[in-house]
């Protein structure tokens, strides 16, 4: 039972990582939201006991691999990202759809700073307000992958 | 039974130790050489989710050939065969020119150049890395690929291999702000390094003196040195020249010969062990 739970979570993170890396049109790349990031969100909202840290961690490093950034840079980010959700899930799932998307849209900034501060250090790239895009459509992303998520959850009763 | 407040490990114990093992994990990939074998099998671990997301697009391909005409097939193959036409007699006149190269070498007594292996690569289209410009293709260590090898397409070097799957390999594109590629002038042999700076269409020479013989449109070809490229392949044409006397340096930027942003067959090639020498 619990290994069918695990496999349908498994499932929906496997589909982020391959929206994650679908090639886009070059003028639409810039604004690609973080859809592995907001799956991981979701999961550490709603089931905190399943998906928290550890998970995070592992998605991470397999994002690393799968985009040729620095091995443990998305591990470290998607890590701290994951704490504060999960250390504030029972806060934030109170919040109403509009402002749990706006506190999105502050850990999704929290998220491209320590991205862009690490490859700063890593491999001397400078700051350029394009990186933060994928916050705003991340922030209209959420509204979605929440509901998606929730109507995911509560069809295969996923606990 | 699950309990609603079960004892775990709490999340400020995980934290540090998820944070811990990154900044291991980074140190170690940034600043540890060799570990091939653990490279090479952390890179073929997600070569499958790679394909995956590699295959919308080529569905989206395929159906875009399907959907040609017979008017346009025709065209195309007509321009290609003009072109291998072309090509077939420079070729007639390249073997001519090795031979009489060789024969010149060794009246000179120097060592024979022999051709380089090469293989040719596809550019799987997903999505990389939005901080450096790489692209991914579909080779990897089973080929015999290995890092640090030469990527070049049609016009002119692409970029060097970094890491290695074994089904799928990173090339690190010229433009990177990380790449640098040791170059000489054509026209007057000046060796120079021109680096990458982040833009896909622009290329910076590094620490050039003002009184560089340098112009624009000169053609800067691979030097040799470095151990990366074999010697002779185009790199980039010099597009900018600032000369600021009250600067250390000139400023000269040059825009890459090889279409970067629409690179879609690539050759990998292998170094000569003699010009390693």
């Amino acid at each position: 039972m619990i290994n069918r739970q695990m496999l349908l979570i498994a499932v929906s993170i496997f589909f982020a990582l391959v929206m994650a890396l679908m090639p886009l049109p070059f003028s639409l790349e810039p604004f690609r939201p973080d859809w592995v990031l907001l799956v991981l969100m979701y999961w550490s909202l709603a089931l905190p006991h399943r998906l928290n840290i550890g998970t995070a961690w592992v998605v991470g490093l397999l994002i690393d691999l799968a985009t040729g950034s620095s091995l443990g840079v998305n591990s470290l980010t998607y890590s701290v990202c994951i704490f504060v959700t999960a250390s504030n899930f029972q806060k934030i799932r109170n919040f109403s759809l509009w402002q749990q998307s706006l506190l999105i849209g502050l850990f999704l900034t929290l998220y491209h700073l320590m991205q862009f501060w690490l490859n700063h250090f890593l491999l001397g790239v400078y700051f350029s307000p394009h990186y933060l895009w994928p916050v705003l459509t991340g922030m209209l992303s959420w509204i979605w992958v929440f509901l998606l998520l929730r109507k995911y959850r509560r069809h295969f009763r996923i606990r | 039974m699950k309990l609603m407040f079960e004892k775990t490990v709490s999340l400020q114990l995980r934290l540090f130790v998820a944070v811990l093992l990154s900044i291991v994990l980074i140190f170690g990939d940034k600043y540890t050489q060799g570990g091939e074998n653990i490279r090479t099998s952390l890179n073929t671990l997600v070569s499958p989710l790679i394909y995956v997301a590699n295959l919308p697009y080529e569905i989206f391909s395929l159906s875009a050939k399907s959907l040609h005409t017979r008017e346009q097939l025709l065209s195309e193959n007509e321009a290609l065969k003009k072109k291998q036409a072309l090509q077939s007699e420079q070729i007639q006149q390249y073997e001519f020119l090795v031979k009489e190269n060789k024969k010149l070498r060794a009246l000179l007594g120097s060592s024979a150049k022999h051709p380089n292996r090469k293989i040719i690569a596809q550019v799987l289209s997903v999505h990389s890395n939005p901080y450096s410009h790489q692209v991914v293709i579909n080779r990897g260590a089973n080929d015999g690929l290995s890092e640090n090898q030469a990527v070049i397409d049609d016009m002119g070097v692409v970029g060097q291999l970094t890491k290695v799957g074994s089904t799928t390999s990173r090339v690190l594109l010229i433009t990177d702000n990380t790449h640098a590629t040791p170059v000489r002038i054509l026209r007057n042999d000046v060796r120079t390094v021109v680096e990458g700076i982040g833009k896909i269409d622009v290329l910076k020479l590094s620490h050039v003196p003002h009184s560089l013989d340098v112009r624009i449109g000169d053609v800067l070809v691979t030097s040799g040195l470095g151990g990366t490229f074999p010697e002779g392949y185009p790199v980039a044409v010099i597009t900018e020249i600032t000369r600021d006397e009250g600067q250390p340096f000139s400023q000269v930027f040059a825009e890459p010969i090889a279409q970067l942003d629409r690179i879609r067959l690539l050759v990998v090639l292998w170094l000569n062990q003699l010009e390693l020498i």
